[in-house]
Order: C-alpha cells, then sequence, then structure tokens
C-alpha cells in the first residue's frame, strides 16, 4: 500500500463523503415511501400507489411540491433565528454520521477503503455531543416563530430529547468496556466471528435501553409527543412551509438512519453474518449491513403502526425514573463481570 | 501549517462572539454567541490535542449548561436591557482597570515566550482515565459526585413553587 | 523530535482575552443571567488555559482538573439559575439593582 499524496487523499475523502452522503439521502428518500406504504398496510388500507409503480416515485412528487409551495413567516417572528433553526437541526443530523462506519473495509485500485468520514479516537462520544447540538435546531425553532404553542412544544421536544439522550448515552458505556475502546471499527471488530460475539448477546438489556432511547431521542412514535397531529398543533414546526419544513423532516429521518446504523453496529454484528456458512468479506459485507439497517428501519415503522402515544408525564417518569436506572444497572453487571473475567 | 490556520480562525470567532456575549442587550442573543464561544472553544481544545475534553466541552457546557440557560431565559421571558446614563464613565473606569491587569498578565506571557518544546503528548481517554481513578484523584473525583447531587437537590429546593 | 503546536503561547493570551472579556461584562452587564453568563466565560478561558499549560507540560493533571472545573461550573449553573427563578418571581424583575435590600 503506497502512501496517499495530499490531493489523492483529498479526493478520497470527497468521494466518500459524497458516497455516504448520496446514500443516507437516498435511504431517507425511500424511507418515506417505505413507511408509508408499511404503515397502509399495517391500517388494511393501500398507501400511495399511483405515482409511478406501487408508487414509488411519490418522495419525488412530494419533493416538487414541496419546492413549490409558498415560504411563509410569521410577522413577528425572529428572521435570523427562523432561517437558522432548519440548518442547525440538518447540520447537527449530518455531522453525526461523519464517524460511522457504513459498512466493512475494501480494498479498491490496491488500497484499503472503508466508508467512513473521519475515524476518530472518540467516536462514539462524538455521536453523543452532536446529538447534544442537535436539541439546539428544535429549540431554536419553536422559539423564533413567536407563537406560545410552538414555544411550548419546543421546550417539550427538547426536555424529551436530552433526558432520553442520558440513557442512549449509558447504553453504550456496556459496549464500551467490552471493546475497551470509543472506536466504533473496534466495537464493530469486537463482534466478528459467529452470532454469540454480537453485543447483543452480551448485552440485552443495553440493547433494549439503547433501542427505546433512540426512539424518543428522534421523536419517532411512541414518544413523538411533540409532533402528533393531535398534541399542539403540530409542535415545534408550526408555522415552518415549504423547504424549511422539508429540510426539518430531512433532519428528522436522517436521525432515524442514524440511530438505525448505529444500531446494527454497535449491537447487531455490523457488516459480520455471524454465521459460519455465510461469507461476510470484502463487498459481501455490505448486503448483511444493509439487511440490517433496513430490518431495524422496519421495526421502527412497525412501532409506529402499532403502539399509542405516550403522556408527556408518563414520557419523563420513563425516561427519568426507568431507563437510566436500567442503564445504570447494566454498567454496573458489566463492569463486575469485566473486571472478574476479563473482557 | 493547517493546525495553526484553524486555530487562529477559532480563536477570532472565539473573541468576537465573547464580545456579542458581553455587549449584546438582549439577553438571548447573549446565550447564543456564548454557545458559539463554547463550541470554537472545544475546537481549540481539539487542535491541542485533547479530544476527550473537547467533547466534553460540548457535552456538558454547550449542550446541557446552555440549554438550561435558554429554557430560564425563554420561561422568563426576559426582555432586553436599557441603556442606562452615566453607563459611559462605568465603561471606560472598568476597561482601565482591565487595561492595567492584562498588561501585566501579557507582560507574563511575553517574559516565558520561549519555552522548552513539549514532550511527547498521550491525551487518550484511557490515559486521563488512568489518572482519574488513581488514588491522586479518586477522593474529588467521588467528592464532585456528592456535589452534584448537592446541586440537584438545592436546584430542586430553590426553583420548586410553593403551593 | 517531537514538538507541540507553536500556538500554545498564543492559546495563553487568548484565554486572557477571554478572561478580561468577561471581567468586562460582569462589571458592566445589569441582567443577572448575563452575569451569569459571562461567568461562565470566565471559567472556559480559565479551562483554556489549563488546557494549554497541561500540553505544554506534557502531563495530563491539567486536562484532569479541566474535567472537575466543568463539573462545578454545571453544578453552580444549575443551582445559579434555580436562584434566578426564585428572586424572579420574588421580585419580578431580572435587574441587578434592584436586589438591594442589604446596602446601607
Amino acid at each position: 500500500m503506497l502512501p496517499l499524496l495530499w490531493w489523492q487523499a483529498l479526493l478520497g475523502d470527497t468521494a466518500k463523503v459524497f458516497v455516504i452522503f448520496n446514500i443516507n439521502m437516498l435511504t431517507f428518500v425511500h424511507m418515506t415511501w417505505l413507511e408509508r406504504r408499511v404503515l397502509a398496510f399495517m391500517q388494511f388500507r393501500l398507501g400511495p400507489n399511483r405515482t409511478g409503480p406501487l408508487g414509488f416515485f411519490q418522495p419525488y412528487a412530494d419533493a416538487i411540491k414541496l419546492f413549490f409551495k409558498e415560504e411563509t413567516m410569521p410577522a413577528e417572528a425572529n428572521r435570523k433565528a427562523f432561517v437558522a433553526a432548519p440548518l442547525i437541526s440538518i447540520a447537527a443530523a449530518f455531522m453525526a454520521i461523519a464517524v460511522i462506519p457504513y459498512g466493512p473495509p475494501f480494498t479498491l485500485f490496491g488500497r484499503q477503503w472503508q466508508l467512513q468520514v473521519a475515524d476518530l479516537g472518540v467516536g462514539v462520544l462524538f455521536i453523543f455531543a452532536i446529538t447534544a447540538l442537535g436539541v439546539y435546531g428544535v429549540v431554536v425553532a419553536g422559539w423564533s416563530a413567536n407563537n406560545k404553542f410552538t414555544l411550548l412544544g419546543s421546550l417539550r421536544s427538547s426536555a424529551q430529547m436530552f433526558s432520553y439522550e442520558l440513557a442512549l448515552g449509558l447504553s453504550w458505556v456496556g459496549i464500551i468496556m467490552l471493546a475497551g475502546s470509543f472506536k466504533i471499527g473496534d466495537i464493530v471488530q469486537r463482534q466478528a466471528g459467529s452470532l454469540r460475539h454480537w453485543n447483543i448477546v452480551s448485552q440485552p438489556l443495553a440493547f433494549l435501553v439503547y433501542f427505546v432511547a433512540a426512539t424518543a431521542e428522534v421523536a419517532r412514535l411512541p414518544f413523538d409527543l411533540p409532533e402528533g397531529e393531535t398534541e399542539l398543533v403540530a409542535g415545534f414546526h408550526t408555522e415552518y412551509s415549504s423547504m424549511s419544513f422539508g429540510l426539518m423532516q430531512i433532519a428528522e429521518y436522517i436521525n432515524m438512519i442514524t440511530v438505525s446504523v448505529l444500531a446494527t453496529d454497535l449491537f447487531l454484528g455490523g457488516w459480520y453474518s455471524g454465521l459460519p456458512f455465510l461469507p461476510s468479506h470484502g463487498l459481501l459485507g455490505f448486503v448483511w449491513f444493509g439487511a440490517k439497517v433496513f430490518f431495524v428501519l422496519f421495526v421502527f415503522v412497525w412501532l409506529r403502526g402499532t403502539l399509542p402515544r405516550f403522556r408527556y408525564d408518563q414520557l419523563m417518569h420513563f425516561g427519568w425514573k426507568v431507563l437510566i436506572p436500567l442503564a445504570v444497572l447494566n454498567i454496573m453487571v458489566t463492569a463486575v463481570m469485566v473486571t472478574v473475567f476479563g473482557a | 501549517m493547517i493546525d495553526a490556520i484553524l486555530f487562529y480562525v477559532f480563536a477570532a470567532v472565539a473573541l468576537g462572539s465573547a464580545l456579542v456575549v458581553v455587549g449584546q442587550r438582549n439577553p438571548l442573543y447573549s446565550a447564543f454567541a456564548l454557545i458559539v464561544t463554547l463550541c470554537s472553544l472545544s475546537a481549540i481544545y481539539g487542535l491541542l490535542g485533547s479530544p476527550f475534553i473537547a467533547v466534553l466541552q460540548v457535552v456538558v457546557y454547550a449542550g446541557a449548561i446552555m440549554v438550561l440557560f435558554l429554557f430560564v431565559l425563554m420561561l422568563l421571558n426576559v426582555q432586553p436591557e436599557s441603556q442606562e446614563e452615566g453607563s459611559w464613565r462605568a465603561l471606560a473606569g472598568t476597561a482601565l482597570a482591565l487595561a492595567v491587569l492584562l498588561v501585566l498578565q501579557v507582560g507574563t506571557v511575553l517574559l516565558h515566550w520561549h519555552r522548552p518544546a513539549p514532550p511527547e503528548f498521550d491525551a487518550s481517554t484511557r490515559k486521563m482515565a488512568e489518572i482519574l481513578f488513581s488514588p491522586r484523584f479518586l477522593y474529588v473525583f467521588e467528592a464532585t459526585s456528592i456535589l452534584i447531587l448537592a446541586a440537584l437537590v438545592g436546584a430542586v429546593a430553590l426553583a420548586k413553587k410553593d403551593p | 523530535m517531537p514538538s507541540g503546536p507553536p500556538f500554545l503561547n498564543h492559546a495563553v493570551l487568548l484565554s486572557l482575552g477571554l478572561f478580561g472579556i468577561g471581567v468586562l461584562g460582569v462589571f458592566l452587564r445589569r441582567n443577572v443571567i448575563t452575569l451569569f453568563m459571562c461567568v461562565e466565560l470566565m471559567l472556559n478561558a480559565v479551562n483554556l488555559a489549563f488546557v494549554a499549560f497541561s500540553r505544554a507540560a506534557g502531563t495530563l493533571d491539567g486536562q484532569v482538573l479541566v474535567f472537575f472545573v466543568m463539573v462545578v461550573a454545571a453544578a453552580e449553573a444549575a443551582v445559579g439559575l434555580a436562584i434566578v427563578i426564585a428572586i424572579h418571581r420574588h421580585r419580578d424583575t431580572l435587574d441587578v439593582d434592584a436586589f438591594n435590600l442589604m446596602k446601607w
């Protein structure tokens, strides 16, 4: 492997960013279609099936419609903050995907590549930090519209986000202890081998806590009180229309995809198939990775179609008094086991 | 080289937004400017080779404390300050006192401008954990956890409405 | 031979600048919450000095102290804002000049 010249490295990194960005955007676009179709089938109706075969072009039609809609802004709103809020949401959503590997390392043109923009030494902590910054998009959006309901909605939404963020972070500590490193690549590496090496097998409680906290963090049902149509109008994004609203939707779905990819990488074995007769080296790993991410996304949609919504006080009670103690319990048990038995 | 350019950029951003924090009359804009300062300081910590402290700065300061500030500002609905008469004299007096102090401090820094080359630096989280949980700092670590508990109880007790 | 970044001195100067701006803010601002934010600015300036000197010395003690400073600042922010809420409920203003009951 020859060392790269600076412009070759720059070109390679730009290509990586381009590919990862497109993977995320394409997944987002088709996720909207998939969600509407799957939800419809669960609710015994059909969903969009006219625009293109099986309604496949529905998201594109939605995007065109959103572009042509009028961009409104309330009269007394704070202009700069109103415009900046969706930008903050989207920036935070896309910054978090910089440290996640989207597939196995593979060799191309005689060099080793991995679909990961930045392999930070503090990988998982970086995601935690960016999730903390994502709260600001919500807070600024609700406050800048000069509307009591959006302000209340945004305060509730952000309170929900940073309450469940704690449980989210704590659920990772067990895995970090087992892997001995913050890098996501190392955590996935530890799950190579067979199914019993996967972190969901060695840390089932952490997986449950993570999944519930992630659902609340992304504000999906059953935790979507801020955006439920029957509550507080539409929560913090009431006053947004056209592409500003589109940007906030993109941010929300990208957050959901990020959380699913993290679930796959941290708990479900990443790009390893787990079964000895299914090889997973090189480009084949992408198949298993994609299948697992798709399955987790399907579970998110499934939850949305099945469960009723939490009330706000039930939500806060659950986050602080149930999830955080469970996560801490998991950390203590893991710490004892690691000390006694070794990783 | 790139490190130095990035450092000066972030230092300029930090100084600029710090001036906005102090000069802006609307406390909400001061809070936003403080968030920008904190994030640029986090970037500087990263450039100085401490990734753990950089991430901790974002998580604790910019991600939690400033959210708390924003909540209080929005719920108490604070109005922008009005300009007071005679405040220019206060400004001049304070600036003079500060200038004297800063000259002394900058002078001290300039005296020690040429320091020996720093030794090899490994600020990984593992190293930090080794020091943090060593007998030297372990007692302080446990004491801070009790401090946080006391702060939690105190904050709830102070802010509670009497029924 | 490994050497640190050439901007350590400038980092200390930046820390001094930020601290000075924070002190200016504490003297000049009348809103309690803005005062508080200037205090946080001073704490951050001190953190920057700690990190810079820790890098210059090559040990990690400075960074461990930064960790503790952050923890204490968080606790102080929580209690301080609770006090702000309590006094706002009492006086309905956030001007520091209004809280001079103990003045001679």
